[in-house]
């Protein structure tokens, strides 16, 4: 833990030493793979305790996406005539809503992951890290689920076609796994770093499901980039998701706009705000028993 | 053998009060003296841990400069009044929180029972919670997988390992939880206060598990409880903590000893210094409690003991009607009994004389159950006049009842309840 070379003679023969503090970049990540059983165990958990003791138990999975897009088509569709770029209404808003969705959950999820958990990290140490981290993976398998449901209706209209044009599906598909472990590192990054903070102020978390939403709207997810112009556009490529859902409807739908510059700039701000976060939530774990 | 953990020097403060105001100019004024390489201005101005001094600081060290040593295949009993700083000691060994100061060696894994059940899942079944709960704990799927079926054999639920644990008697839960940890492979364990859990028979049966762990498997363990009955029969040594410091660390038995010496929070000896309760017929002097040998105790008394209550006065008139006797409250004011030394037939009763007068009061043994109660002097001039008035005006000593309980292997812990009576049971 702590590296100055008297300590270290001292350490001969311990396999631990318990200490005020310790290096911010010791993140016990051989720890984390020696729990790795946890995390599937919590996965496992998150999937049946969700939907237990519902009538329609895992097809909820399904309605929540295919609501939300019926909802988006009468408000933004319909009323507020906003473009879909000539695609019917479910198959435009669906990947935005998906991935959006798995995007806000992990976001959300991780923020609060240190309050929801104190009765557990108040009582047994395990890597603090396994918990964000189960997160993620639960969300992915959600994702998982609701990515087939957009695979079907993608296939419907692929093959059956629709009135005034025509999906063009193109090798950016190859490009999804990587979309998706942005969004996942985007999530957990932002949400350790909310959850470290939240612990202290709580002010943080009424902040946090507001401005989730907000930015939601600075997304292509109700409407496409190409329809946004003006000062507006330059907050939406500031986003980093934006480029992430334009490239997915581009990959599977061929329209949208697929840039590399786009992708390269979500890519280094997930790698920076993943990094930050896991810094932040692994000074912030030691001592949080205390505040929260 | 050698230490297989080394406590150094270890502290924790703690912030009292309303956690969350006012912390962010404290988290400025820390974070400005850390950059100009000063000490934490708010850590000077700790003051030792004792919950009954209202201290004048905001900051308090819960443990303070506590060193010990523990050895491979020790087993360690912590014991000491709430407050004293074993559970946050604990948790600084299971690595749940941060010392303040101070470090831990550690050669080995560590697994902590600070809890049972912990991160059990209302929604999921009994089997589904023994993996999440095992995993929680540090074991891996397979080690549990392994050991699955004598969990679910201890534990003894068999029948309703497939149904969510929210449909669990809270005695079963308990068991099941238990039972998970009961198993844990790791080569120090520690275990907080969770014997406390269950029914008799299943008190005994992890009572049974925690000293097979402990004598055959070669394994540190660190035991907290306040059960010293448990602890006596489990440990071979001790620490006492007392307001966050070490206060002994011996063998068990003298451990405990001091332990019950230093649980008296009232004064078990009264003297009237003051020269009250004037009047025409007896003047109080001293009320204290005495042994079985009649000697002079200001410690404990066991559950097994007899104990005496001795009045001492001077009679200045003589009344057939003047009673002397004392009064029994437990520490909330409720009243337990009253006895005088008029009870019982006339003819047995002690001649009260003009001049000194020494009696002793005997509660048997096996009335009081552990726990602390008041003894209140009452003498009267009966339907006359009060003298000493008990819960009004009378002089009170406090009486501690702890331990004492090995009469039978099934009372091993204590029992609820006031009384402890022994009773018999005859064949009918």
């Amino acid at each position: 833990m702590d590296v100055s070379p008297a300590i270290q003679e001292d350490q001969k023969g311990w396999t631990e030493v318990i200490a005020p503090t310790s290096s911010p970049f010791d993140l016990h990540l051989a720890d984390v793979w020696r729990y790795r059983d946890l995390l599937m165990l919590l996965v496992r958990r998150d999937f049946i305790a969700t939907y237990k003791q519902t009538i329609l138990g895992p097809t909820w999975f399904f309605l929540q996406p295919i609501l939300t897009a019926i909802t988006y088509w009468v408000i933004f569709g319909q009323i507020a005539n906003l473009s879909t770029e000539n695609l019917p209404a479910l198959l435009f808003y669906l990947p935005g809503i998906t991935l959006w969705n798995y995007f806000s959950e992990c976001l959300n999820k991780t923020a609060s992951v240190l309050k929801d958990n104190a009765a557990i990290f108040g009582k047994v140490y395990f890597p603090r890290l396994i918990m964000p981290l189960s997160i993620v993976v639960s969300n992915l398998v959600k994702l998982g689920i609701q990515m087939f449901l957009f695979l079907v209706i993608w296939a419907f209209y692929l093959f059956a076609g629709f009135k005034g044009g025509a999906i063009h599906p193109n090798l950016t598909i190859c490009l999804i796994p990587f979309l998706i472990i942005v969004i996942g590192g985007l999530g957990l990054g932002f949400g350790m770093v909310i959850s470290s903070l939240t612990t202290k102020y709580r002010d943080l978390i009424f902040l946090l499901s507001f401005g989730v939403q907000l930015l939601m709207y600075a997304t292509p997810v109700i409407q496409p980039l190409s329809a946004v112009k003006g000062k507006w556009r330059l907050l939406f490529l500031a986003n980093p998701m934006t480029s992430i859902i334009e490239t997915f409807r581009y990959a599977f739908l061929g329209t949208g706009s697929f840039s590399i510059n786009g992708l390269l700039y979500s890519t280094v701000f997930m790698v920076v705000v993943l990094f930050l976060g896991i810094l932040i939530f692994n000074k912030v774990e030691k001592s949080f028993m205390d505040t929260v | 053998m050698s230490a297989v953990i080394k406590v150094e020097d270890i502290g924790k403060l703690y912030r009292l009060g309303e956690v969350g105001t006012g912390t962010l100019s404290h988290d400025l004024n820390r974070w400005w003296a850390r950059m100009r390489g000063k000490e934490d201005p708010f850590a000077k101005i700790g003051e030792s841990n004792d919950r009954t001094q209202k201290g004048t600081s905001e900051y308090v060290w819960a443990l303070k400069d506590v060193n010990f040593d523990i050895e491979e295949g020790e087993v360690l009993g912590i014991i000491g009044r709430n407050g004293a700083g074993k559970s946050t000691l604990l948790k600084i060994l299971s690595k749940v929180t941060r010392p303040s100061e101070g470090r831990i060696k550690v050669r080995g894994r560590i697994a902590s029972l600070l809890e049972v059940g912990t991160g059990f899942h209302p929604e999921l079944s009994g089997r589904d919670n023994i993996y999440l709960n095992g995993a929680i704990l540090g074991m891996t799927k397979a080690q549990i997988k392994s050991k699955f079926d004598e969990i679910v054999e201890f534990s003894g639920v068999n029948r309703y390992i497939d149904t969510p644990v929210k449909r669990y008697s809270s005695g079963m839960y308990v068991r099941l939880a238990f039972a998970v940890a009961a198993f844990l492979e790791c080569e120090i364990l520690i275990v907080d206060e969770v014997l406390a859990v269950g029914d008799i028979e299943f008190q005994k049966k992890c009572l049974g598990k925690m000293k097979d762990v402990s004598q055959n498997t070669g394994r540190t363990v660190i035991f907290v409880s306040h059960e010293l009955n448990a602890i006596s029969s489990i440990c071979r040594k001790g620490i006492l903590m007392h307001n966050g410091r070490v206060a002994a660390n011996d063998t068990i038995d003298k451990v405990i000893g001091q332990y019950l010496s230093q649980n008296t929070n009232f004064d078990t000896y009264w003297e009237n210094t003051d020269d009250k309760y004037d009047n025409p017929y007896f003047k109080p002097s001293k009320f204290y409690l005495v042994k079985e040998n009649k000697q002079v105790s200001s410690t404990s008394f066991g559950v097994n003991e007899r104990i005496g209550v001795v009045l001492e006065g001077t009679v200045t008139k003589v009344d057939p009607a003047l009673t002397l006797g004392f009064a029994v409250f437990t520490t909330d004011q409720k009243l337990l009994f009253w006895s005088n030394h008029t009870d019982g037939k006339q003819e047995n009763w002690i001649e009260i004389k003009e001049g000194q007068v020494r009696l002793i009061g005997w509660i048997p043994r096996n009335v009081l159950n552990e726990g602390n109660y008041k003894v209140e002097l009452m003498t009267s001039v009966h339907y006359k006049e009060w003298i000493t008035e008990p819960g009004k005006n009378a002089p009170v000593i406090s009486l501690d009842v702890a331990g004492g309980l090995d009469t039978s292997p099934y009372w091993q812990i204590p029992r609820p309840g006031i009384f402890a009576p022994l009773l018999t049971y005859e064949k009918w």
